[in-house]
Parts: C-alpha cells; structure tokens; sequence
C-alpha cells in the first residue's frame, strides 16, 4: 500500500540525529514492547510480514507521532483483535482509556500470474503496479529499470503472508539502480540496490 | 450528547492490557521478556559481526566462505540468526567502493549479527534521506568519502540481511583477531563510519 511507511526519498525530516554507540531501546517499556510482539511471532499468532503490515496500515497520523516501539505495540494489539484474542472493547477496558489501533487491511494477492525468473546482468522493469495490500517494492523504484546482481534463495512472497494467505515462495533479486534515474536531476550520485521479489519485476526491453 | 472522546491509555497502560492478553492465551510473558532483555542486550551484540570481519581480514578461506554463503560461515562461526532470514550478504568496502545499509519501508537488519538498530537508523531522517542522499547523510554523520567513491546504498526490502566490511586499516598487521574485532564499530558494520 501506498502508507506513511513508505519513506525513501521523501524530502524535509532534516538532520539524522546521530549519536555513536547510540541506544536501542530508551525505556524498559520499549524492551516488552519488543519482547511481546516477538513472544506473539514465536507463538504463532502472526508472522512478521503480517506484523509489518498492521505497522503500515496505521493511520499516517498516528504513524507519524507515534515512536518506533508505539508502532510495534499498535501493531501487536491490532494484530490480536484481527486475530480474535481479544475484543477492542475488552483491550480498552484493560488498558482503562481508548486505544488506537490500525486500519482493516485490504485484500492480498498472490504470485504475479506471468512471473519469470531472471539471471545476473538482466535489465528488468519494476511493474508499474499499485497495490492496496501489503508490498515490499518501495514506491521509488515503481516503473524503473535496474539491473540484476544476484538472486536469493526463495521466500514467502509478502504480498500473501502479510495477509495470513498461502502463495508459492519465490526469490527475491538484488536490484541495482542508478540514484539519477529514480530522481532525475533529484538526487546525488548513488548505486541503490534493493530486494525485490520476482513477481515485481518484468523484463526491461 | 456526550461529544468528548475517551482519552487514550497511556502507552505502559496500553502496553500492560495486551500482555494480560497473551498471559491469558498461554503465553510466558514474563519470562519472556527477561528471554529478551537478555538475548537484545547480551548476546545480539556487533563483536558477533565484527569477529566475522576480523576472522575474513586474516584468513582467506573464511573471507571466501563469508562473501559466497554468508549463512554457511555464521553457522561455522557458531553464531545464528532468525528462521526468517534465509541470505547473509556481506559487502566489502574497497579504496573504490563504500556500501551502507538501510531500511526505508521498516527498520530490518541483521539483529542477531550487528545488533538490534540503533535509534537512527529508525528514525524518518535516515530512512527517507539516505537513498537520495547519501553522500550528504553521510556527511553529516562525521564520514566524508572522496568525491571519487562509489557510493552503494542496500535497502533492506526483503528477508535478505546485509553487513558491511569495512576496510582493514593500515598498521594492524600485527593485530590478533581479538584486537581487530575490538576495532569494529556497530556504525562500522552499517556503512557509516570507518575504522
């Protein structure tokens, strides 16, 4: 989908704040936000393209104010009420107050109906796609040309899996595109190399 | 009509209602925690990365190993990483070429290797910028790379995880591997910093 997740290359956060030996984890609540969300993954109660997606589907507003481990905590307890763990009127009992949660997914999708595979040193073709699910190809590379460096072993594709529905695993590819093509005149000299399934991607000709 | 809406928990409070849920659906929370606190802390460290690095600095049938089946010279290194990462990919700095690593959709690396990410490296600034910038990031970051590097950017966009090798600096020849790993940072093993 097209969320607030999506953040490369937008323009205007400013400095990084950077810090050597920078912390992890800035309170003990950060610690059980993280241990819990990973209790529930070990346990079986999502998967992690499922806990992604319920990060991205948050509102951009809440997305946007909310820390990294508030993300992580909206997403578990959105996740257990989809689930049927809990209702969310028992969680907010519990909690004593409201409690924000994510936006009901759209619908999922499986393997990309006409996907081939590719070799090292193809020139391939992001598709042009818009997807409403759950998506691992950042929106800058939609649409561009690159070029193929290597090839992974096969995963679930996320589209699925971030959606709790079964698809055949396939590999991702080492992607390698010129910073100038996806911002022409926009960005400063770079090789960006992402991971892109197979079902993203079309022979570039 | 009530028109006021109900304030929203706080985040502890938010935080306690749904690990009574998963305590009630089975679940060790508490122990669990204390699992993790340990593992995040005491074990997800970068000395696990950055002995890999040192070791492929001073053998190389390891080095190979390391840059052909990553996964293969964790496990000979006796370190782990998660189900869900299936591909190690280690990416060597050269006089010509600096890589570093990100996540701009999340915050994925290899935890189990490098450590859990710092707070930047989730932060908007870093994710948003460093794929259009990142000579500029960098920059600010306290590494000026020479106008003649090529700069390689990896976003983390599937479950392949990726870790830099820095560049074995001049003078440590007579380095063991132990002093060598003491030498690589965590920013290091992430593409922003140098040794």
């Amino acid at each position: 989908m097209d969320g607030m997740h999506d953040m490369g290359g937008k323009q205007g956060f400013g400095k990084v704040k950077h810090s050597r030996d920078a912390a992890v984890f800035h309170a003990e609540w950060e610690v059980r936000a993280n241990a819990l969300y990973s209790l529930a993954v070990k346990s079986g109660v999502f998967n992690m393209d499922e806990y992604r997606h319920a990060i991205e589907r948050m509102t951009p507003q809440h997305y946007l104010s909310a820390g990294y481990y508030e993300r992580s905590l909206t997403s578990l307890a959105t996740l257990c009420v989809e689930k049927g763990l809990v209702t969310r009127e028992e969680l907010e009992q519990l909690a004593g107050g409201a409690y924000p949660l994510a936006m009901p997914s759209a619908a999922g999708r499986s393997n990309h109906a006409n996907r081939v595979s590719f070799v090292p040193g193809d020139h391939v073709r992001v598709r042009d796609e818009h997807v409403s699910g759950h998506v691992r190809m950042p929106a800058y590379i939609r649409g561009k040309h690159g070029v193929v460096i290597s090839q992974s072993p096969a995963y679930p594709l996320a589209d699925a899996h971030g959606h709790g529905l079964h698809a055949d695993d396939e590999p991702t590819y080492d992607v390698r595109f010129e910073a100038a093509h996806l911002w022409p005149q926009g960005a400063e000299a770079a090789q960006v190399h992402v991971a892109v399934f197979e079902s993203y991607l079309e022979l570039h000709t | 009509m009530n028109t006021d809406p109900t304030p929203i928990a706080s985040i502890e409070q938010r935080l306690d209602a749904i690990q009574t849920v998963l305590h009630r659906h089975g679940m060790q929370t508490a122990e669990f925690i204390e699992t993790f606190d340990e593992l995040a802390h005491a074990h997800w460290v970068p000395a696990n990365g950055a002995g890999l690095v040192a070791r492929a600095w001073t053998d190389p049938a390891f080095k190979q190993l390391l840059m052909t089946d990553g996964m293969a010279a964790v496990r000979e290194a006796g370190l782990s990483m998660p189900v869900h990462h299936r591909h190690f990919v280690v990416l060597e700095n050269t006089a010509d070429i600096h890589n570093v690593i990100c996540c701009t959709l999340c915050s994925c690396t290899a935890f189990t290797l490098i450590g859990l990410p710092p707070d930047w490296y989730k932060d908007l600034a870093y994710r948003s910028r460093v794929v259009r910038e990142a000579r500029t990031v960098l920059h600010e970051m306290g590494l000026d790379l020479p106008a003649q590097t090529q700069i390689r950017v990896w976003d983390t966009t599937a479950d392949t995880r990726y870790m830099v090798m820095p560049q074995r600096p001049s003078g440590t020849d007579a380095m063991t591997v132990d002093q060598l790993t003491a030498l690589i940072s965590k920013d290091a093993l992430i593409g922003v910093a140098l040794i």
